[in-house]
């Protein structure tokens, strides 16, 4: 046991104190990283579930609980439409989506514009690029973890029955890729938007991106309005939401997988590496 | 730097202290030249560089979602300790830092003396080979800074490697080994303390306050014999004399025979801040 106030002793030295440097432990500290996130997390539960579910909470509760108790239709003119179905892929979707924004958009707005702690994260022994790399994956656990959350309530909440059918290989892979995909878009914007503007880019980038996701209609259906089905391709939620559609409600019609995969894996790169570069200009000068 | 020394940056704000340690560890790309930390490229290899050094930058920039404890030991664990090490190593440096009973306070709870042991002790948890401290008693009341001051001892005598940037010039000759001056971004001298203060030629200041245009005294004082220089600075005329047997008087009459009044004098020995003055002609805080 080492007596308290010495150097010496308790813990291996990082850096022996002469001779050559050894290489840097980058992938500890990119785990070391992730923990840090998750501890957060953990701290913050309460706050976290609230934010996860509020939205969807209630989207699911008015058009699928009380929209049929109280006799008012929505969704397909028939009225056969099969409306509670059909909303599970698109909530999840969403949730999974925000929340991989917010995970990534809102830290990173106070770290680097506020209180410049990020100054000290990117003093960790790993390349910048891996630092803005390990908030995208952080991100994308807590989109997945959101989604978790978001999945039964969409299930049980709603008055009419809802029918599932989950292809578990296709939902296995799709959530991870479209978590990605949403908290590489907030790494984006948390490194490209100015602080003060976020809120602004909240309402003129991430609300149209949800109403035109193809979350609460699929996409196929946009054929009655063609211009919008080519301009949707556009948003990356498109290709989430026909990705859990396609995982969990495969009855509706939904893109063809090879195009739903190839369309997550271009945002997730392109958002990366867009990030990355703004991420590298926000930190070092 | 030689390992072992405290090195220390003097220079006025916006001298480019900042922006050389900046360099130094990783955080600004140079424009040119080429910079080597523990014989490794801090461009070429960053993450390399970066596992190596301590860095207590000039912001609080103590993880506000972790509480005390959790920063030490988060901090271990990107510096590649275990998950038991870290843990002993985070409260050794509690009890080191006497940080102990606050292990578990939310870091925006702590004072700023508090807040800048915490970055001290987090920046030495992972045994760095050079610790880089950027003005890291500017905000700290008097007492704090002291104790700083006793910290950095403390961690000289066990050997440890520090650059320290900072503008008070008492702090760069009560600690450094050896001492840079810099302004606007240029190296002006580098030696220990006592050299620096040789190097002024000069073993005393008189500090001459007097009516009238001081600028005209100054370079009337300038033509005293034994005076090395004469400048204006903070509204009295420093004079900088070899020899001090005598030297009062002998301003006194230099200054009236020049047909000026003086009001008040006193007599320091030369300081870092002579240096800085016989170097760049305005003092520290202009």
């Amino acid at each position: 046991m080492t007596s308290p106030g010495t150097m010496s002793g308790e813990g291996t030295p990082a850096t022996p104190t002469s001779g050559e440097l050894g290489p840097p432990r980058s992938g500890a500290a990119f785990v070391a990283l992730l923990l840090r996130d998750l501890t957060v997390l953990r701290k913050f539960t309460g706050t976290f579930v609230l934010r996860t579910v509020m939205q969807p909470l209630l989207f699911v509760f008015v058009f699928t609980y009380v929209f049929p108790k109280i006799g008012q239709g929505v969704g397909d003119p028939g009225g056969t439409t099969d409306f509670s179905s059909l909303l599970v892929p698109g909530v999840v979707a969403i949730a999974c989506f925000f929340q991989g924004i917010q995970a990534v958009t809102l830290p990173l707005v106070t770290e680097i514009g506020y209180t410049r702690e990020i100054e000290d994260r990117v003093m960790a022994p790993l390349p910048v690029w891996a630092l803005a790399v390990e908030k995208v994956v952080s991100g994308a656990l807590q989109g997945i973890v959101a989604a978790a959350v978001v999945f039964p309530l969409a299930v049980f909440i709603p008055a009419t029955s809802v029918h599932l059918d989950v292809n578990w290989p296709l939902l296995l892979t799709a959530t991870p890729l479209a978590a990605l995909t949403g908290a590489s878009l907030g790494l984006t914007i948390g490194t490209k938007v100015q602080p003060s503007q976020v809120a602004l880019m909240f309402s003129i980038i991430v609300i149209p991106i949800t109403f035109l996701g193809a979350s609460y209609y699929p996409w196929a259906r946009l054929a009655a309005i063609p211009w919008l089905k080519w301009a949707v391709l556009a948003n990356p939620l498109v290709y989430m939401s026909e990705a859990f559609r396609a995982a969990l409600a495969p009855q509706f019609p939904h893109m063809a997988l090879p195009a739903i995969y190839a369309g997550m894996v271009a945002f997730t790169v392109a958002l990366t590496l867009v990030g990355i570069q703004g991420f590298r200009r926000r930190v070092l000068s | 730097m030689t390992e072992g020394e405290i090195f220390g940056l003097l220079g006025p704000n916006g001298a480019g202290k900042t922006t050389t340690v900046g360099m130094l560890t990783t955080r600004v790309l140079p424009t040119s030249g080429q910079i080597l930390v523990a014989g490794v490229d801090v461009v070429a290899e960053p993450a390399r560089v970066k596992q190596a050094i301590g860095v207590v930058s000039q912001s609080n920039t103590l993880d506000r979602s972790l509480d005390v404890r959790e920063n030490l030991y988060y901090h271990g664990r990107y510096f590649g300790l275990g998950r038991r090490a870290a843990s002993s190593a985070a409260d050794a440096e509690l009890r080191r830092f006497r940080l102990a009973d606050r292990a578990s306070a939310d870091v925006t709870a702590l004072s700023g003396g508090m807040a800048q042991r915490l970055m001290v002790a987090r920046s030495i948890l992972h045994r760095p080979r050079v610790l880089f401290l950027d003005e890291p008693t500017a905000g700290l009341d008097p007492q704090s800074r002291l104790a700083l001051w006793d910290i950095l001892g403390e961690l000289h005598r066990e050997g440890q490697t520090i650059l320290l940037t900072t503008h008070y010039m008492e702090e760069a000759d009560q600690l450094a080994d050896r001492v840079a001056i810099m302004d606007h971004g240029r190296l002006l001298a580098l030696d220990a303390p006592a050299a620096l203060k040789r190097s002024v030629g000069a073993d005393t200041v008189v500090k001459v306050t007097a009516d009238g245009d001081l600028a005209a005294l100054a370079g009337h004082l300038a033509t005293l014999p034994g005076a090395r220089s004469a400048h204006v600075v903070d509204s009295t005329v420093q004079v900088h004399v070899a020899g001090a047997t005598g030297a009062l008087p002998r301003v006194i009459a230099h200054a009236e025979g020049g047909g000026f009044t003086v009001t008040d004098l006193s007599m320091t020995e030369p300081t870092l801040e002579t240096v800085f003055i016989s170097l760049t002609g305005k003092d520290l805080r202009e």
